[in-house]
């Protein structure tokens, strides 16, 4: 792949704290400062599915991924830019820092699948 | 395959969305027969994960292993909230049963036979455990909350089902 990892910080957190940890990733959000304010996107995995992503996001935004399940899920890119395993009520962060498609699934149970679309920055 | 299919027949599920539950379950034998039906499958998949070499078959064996147990914590948990004490009948006896001797079966095997024999069996055996969740067990259930842990294990089920068939098709 020839553009950086999307994945710039995920921190696991207990649930609710998803602000306290956007504040302590100074790094990671720093080069978004001239830039419009970057969002914070849930999605949700819950009875084996994932919720629908906005239809598309922008370089710097976040995806907030909270696994409403009993069972350990994953959001895995297709492409390996990024892979995130969740516990059981685990939220987990994802900053994006590259344009792209990036279809994604639960690596232990391959069905569950969804696609983010990340634009460039919002002017 | 046909062992494997006939394994699953015999534990008394199929014969539970007909004729065996004349009467239809109470919540407390519904609790028992799901929860066996896990134990049931933690067992297998750790057969396999001390059997098997293949690395898809182990991260197969693996997710049974984990989603089962973490479904039948939850069954636990409910049915101690509950007050409930889950109530042996047939149909957990049939399971556990059936298990013990797919066990002792599969024992006997090894390399890419037991690989093969394991997975088939697994997606009989989802598919017998599923059908009964959906036709006997979710609609007799009365308690909303036990009704619910069935709901959410059938979509997991589901998925582990079409997970053993797509591995079974790459095993051939």
């Amino acid at each position: 792949m020839a553009h950086r990892s999307p994945l710039s910080w995920g921190l696991a957190l207990v649930a609710g704290a998803a602000l306290a940890a956007a504040s302590v990733s100074a790094p990671a959000l720093a080069r978004a400062a001239k830039a419009p304010k970057p969002h914070i996107y849930p999605v949700t995995i819950e009875q084996m599915k994932f919720s629908s992503p906005p239809p598309e996001i922008h370089v710097g935004d976040t995806i907030e991924w909270i696994n409403n399940d009993i069972f350990v899920h994953s959001a895995t890119a297709k492409d390996k830019s990024f892979d995130v395993e969740l516990q059981p009520k685990q939220h987990l962060w994802t900053t994006f820092h590259a344009v792209g498609t990036y279809a994604f699934y639960c690596r232990y149970h391959p069905g569950m699948t969804g696609t983010l679309v990340v634009k460039a920055p919002a002017r | 395959m046909f062992k494997a299919i006939a394994y699953a027949a015999a534990f008394g599920l199929t014969a539970a969305a007909s004729a065996a539950y004349a009467q239809a379950p109470n919540d407390a034998q519904i609790a028992h027969i799901a929860y066996t039906a896990g134990v049931v499958d933690v067992a297998a998949g750790k057969q396999a994960l001390a059997k098997s070499k293949d690395k898809a078959v182990r991260d197969f064996a693996q997710e049974m292993v984990r989603d089962h147990t973490a479904v039948n914590d939850q069954a636990l948990a409910l049915v101690k909230k509950l007050g409930v004490t889950p109530q042996d009948n047939p149909t957990s006896q049939g399971l556990a049963k059936g298990g013990a001797d797919e066990l002792k079966r599969l024992s006997t095997l090894s390399g890419a036979a037991f690989d093969k024999a394991y997975v088939a069996n697994e997606v009989a055996y989802h598919k017998t455990v599923n059908g009964a969740l959906a036709t006997v067990l979710i609609p007799n259930a009365k308690n909303p909350e036990l009704k619910s842990l069935l709901q959410t294990g059938l979509k997991l089920f589901k998925e582990h089902q079409m997970h053993a068939e797509h591995l079974a098709a790459s095993l051939k």
